[in-house]
């Protein structure tokens, strides 16, 4: 219990930190606009009305994963930096709880992305907001902010591990976009992706937001995508506990 | 477990491995700590004294497990800093000086409910825990500011609040004074006398004499990642016994005369402190010699400003050890 609560409040306030950094601002600000747009004039051939609304999903999606994949990727090289690492390591907590209000922060706050994206859309381009199950779909939602918070405890925990991670994070913006379906549907992709697809609880969650969004099962897509979420939590956990254990006898949890 | 000590450190020593270079990368070992041992008894305020790179900030994150030792062991309250890192890291707290360390763009009251939560301070304590402690560091009424708009000192003592949140039995102080304005930092000591009186075991490093004189029941000075002397201030102050120091304020003392100074004879010990557009020389010599003569005919030429001889402060006992390392 007592750990929920260190979670919950870990993670309320590690977005509110995040929130007010002016960079984050602007990048919030401008983003969804981009990505309506782009969910607008990629899918504005088809006439189905369904199609625009799936497209804004997905794009608004992409901003949360953006939001992961960039806030979690750095997520303790930034503490490090803020010179707090080493007073959140100091910790007696099990390192998986002290970091993963850290990344689960960056999920929250991407679904900002994923609101935005959508109130832009009806603004300015009139995409009408009806979802087929709109409680599966804020069910959906919830699952991907979840999933995509644990998801990001991964990528902190072997990020770190990796000399100028920061420079692998953008080569990965793009291609698990399209290899989670969040933007064309994973039939068109070449058959080679569908195994990696498979495994990224991206495209579960995708998939789940689109079926909630045009009619579909949705909740074995959010079980699935929870319980891929989960093995990467667990395995962050156990990279984070030796990276911790790693950097102590190297000296790496401050700047020096 | 129950120790008689709150701290334990038998031959603790630290070696950093670095990378320097890009193109041609040369690695580099930094012998930091070079065996250390020491015991600090429960309740006790110790004082960990000694140049810049010593090793004291060395020596205290192998105490806090922010590091493991290359080699040796400690334990705090009987806890092995290695093997039983979550019980140590339980009954300890840092405090560490410079600004930062903090959340920036959170206020300094949602900066400390998030550390007292990290620290396991129980729920239903955090509120008052937090009022009291803002009140004991003098930021009550600016709790609800960013600490971005912080000034240093506020931010250093915003610091010691984080660090006593969970009531840590031992505590680690590394230059906790630093950038805090001369009645702050009075209060400063108070606190930490307090914590001390209540029995709270204290390992503080600084590099104000008088501060560390005031407050400290025992010191190690530290050089070269080894303890050169430990003893009360009174005992490490008689190792100055015997001596007599002439101060003399000084513009542009050259190098030449500085190691004619040196070779003098009597004198044991000269250090030349740049005060502004000033320069402090200090002279230590045996007591039955009087050099102020000689000092000032080597002095010639040079523009001096005030002379006095006096007798030999903590601070002379410090210069003359580390001198001596
Ligand atoms: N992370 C690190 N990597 C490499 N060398 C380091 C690191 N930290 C400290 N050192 C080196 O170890 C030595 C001891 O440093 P330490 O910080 O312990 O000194 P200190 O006594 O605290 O000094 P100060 O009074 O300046 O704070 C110095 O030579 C320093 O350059
Ligand atoms: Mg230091």
């Amino acid at each position: 219990m007592s750990a929920v609560r260190t979670l919950g409040i870990g993670t309320l306030m590690h977005a509110k930190h995040l929130s007010r950094s002016s960079f984050e601002i602007a990048l919030a600000l401008i983003i969804p606009l981009v990505q309506a747009t782009l969910a607008v004039y990629l899918f504005r051939a088809g006439d189905e009305p369904h199609r625009l609304l799936e497209a804004a999903v997905g794009a608004g999606l992409m901003g949360v994963w953006s939001s992961v994949l960039f806030g979690s990727g750095g997520a303790i090289q930034n503490q490090r930096w803020q010179g707090t690492l080493e007073m959140i390591m100091l910790a007696p907590r099990r390192p998986v709880l002290v970091v993963l209000p850290i990344t689960a922060a960056t999920a929250l706050t991407g679904t900002y992305a994923l609101l935005a994206t959508l109130l832009w859309g009806r603004l300015i381009y009139g995409i009408r907001l009806d979802f087929a199950h709109p409680l599966r779909f804020l069910a959906a939602a919830l699952a991907c902010v979840a999933g995509l918070g644990m998801f990001g405890l991964l990528l902190a925990s072997t990020f770190v591990l990796i000399r100028n991670a920061n420079a692998l994070a953008n080569p990965l913006d793009y291609p698990i976009w399209l290899l989670s379906g969040m933007l064309v549907p994973i039939s068109v992709l070449p058959s080679w992706t569908a195994p990696i697809a498979a495994v990224l609880p991206t495209t579960w969650g995708a998939r789940a937001l689109r079926e909630a969004t045009s009619g579909g099962p949705v909740w074995p897509s959010i079980g699935i995508c929870l319980a891929i979420s989960t093995a990467c939590l667990i395995l962050g956990a156990f990279l984070l506990t030796s990276f911790e254990r790693r950097a102590r006898a190297a000296g790496t949890l401050a700047l020096s | 477990m129950d120790s008689e000590y709150a701290i334990e450190a038998e031959g603790l020593r630290r070696v950093y491995r670095t990378r320097t270079g890009w193109i041609r990368p040369r690695r580099e070992t930094v012998e930091a700590v070079r065996g250390v041992d020491l015991t600090v008894r429960r309740g006790e305020l110790f004082g960990l004294l000694g140049p810049n790179g010593a090793g004291k900030t060395t020596t205290i994150k192998m105490l806090n497990t922010l590091l493991i030792p290359t080699a040796g062991t400690a334990r705090i309250r009987g806890f092995d800093v290695v093997r039983e890192t979550r019980e140590v890291r339980r009954r300890i707290g840092y405090v560490f000086g410079g600004d930062r360390g903090l959340y920036d763009r959170l206020s300094a009251l949602d900066n400390l409910r998030y550390f007292a939560e990290l620290y396991a301070v129980p729920a239903r304590e955090q509120r008052h825990r937090i009022a009291e402690l803002l009140e004991l560091v003098g930021l009550t009424g600016r709790e609800r500011e960013r600490v971005e708009g912080y000034s240093r000192g506020m931010r250093q003592r915003l610091h010691i609040a984080r660090g006593l949140l969970h009531r840590p039995e031992v505590l680690f102080l590394d230059e906790p004074s630093i950038g805090v304005d001369p009645v702050a930092a009075r209060e400063l000591r108070r606190t930490v006398a307090d914590l001390a009186a209540n029995g709270t075991t204290v390992l503080l490093t600084t590099h104000y004499m008088a501060e560390a004189d005031e407050l400290c029941d025992r010191i190690a000075v530290i050089a070269d990642g080894r303890i050169q002397a430990l003893g009360t201030p009174a005992q490490l102050r008689r190792r100055a016994d015997g001596r007599r120091v002439v101060e003399v304020e000084a513009y542009g003392v050259p190098a030449t005369a500085l190691t004619a100074l040196r070779d003098l004879p009597g004198v044991r010990e000269t250090a030349l402190e740049e005060r502004g557009a000033l320069q402090l020389l200090t002279v230590q010599s045996d007591a039955g010699v009087d050099v102020q003569g000689d000092v000032l005919r080597e002095l010639a030429g040079v523009r001096l400003g005030r002379v006095n001889s006096r007798e030999p402060t903590l601070e002379d006992a410090y210069v003359a050890i580390v001198n001596a390392a």
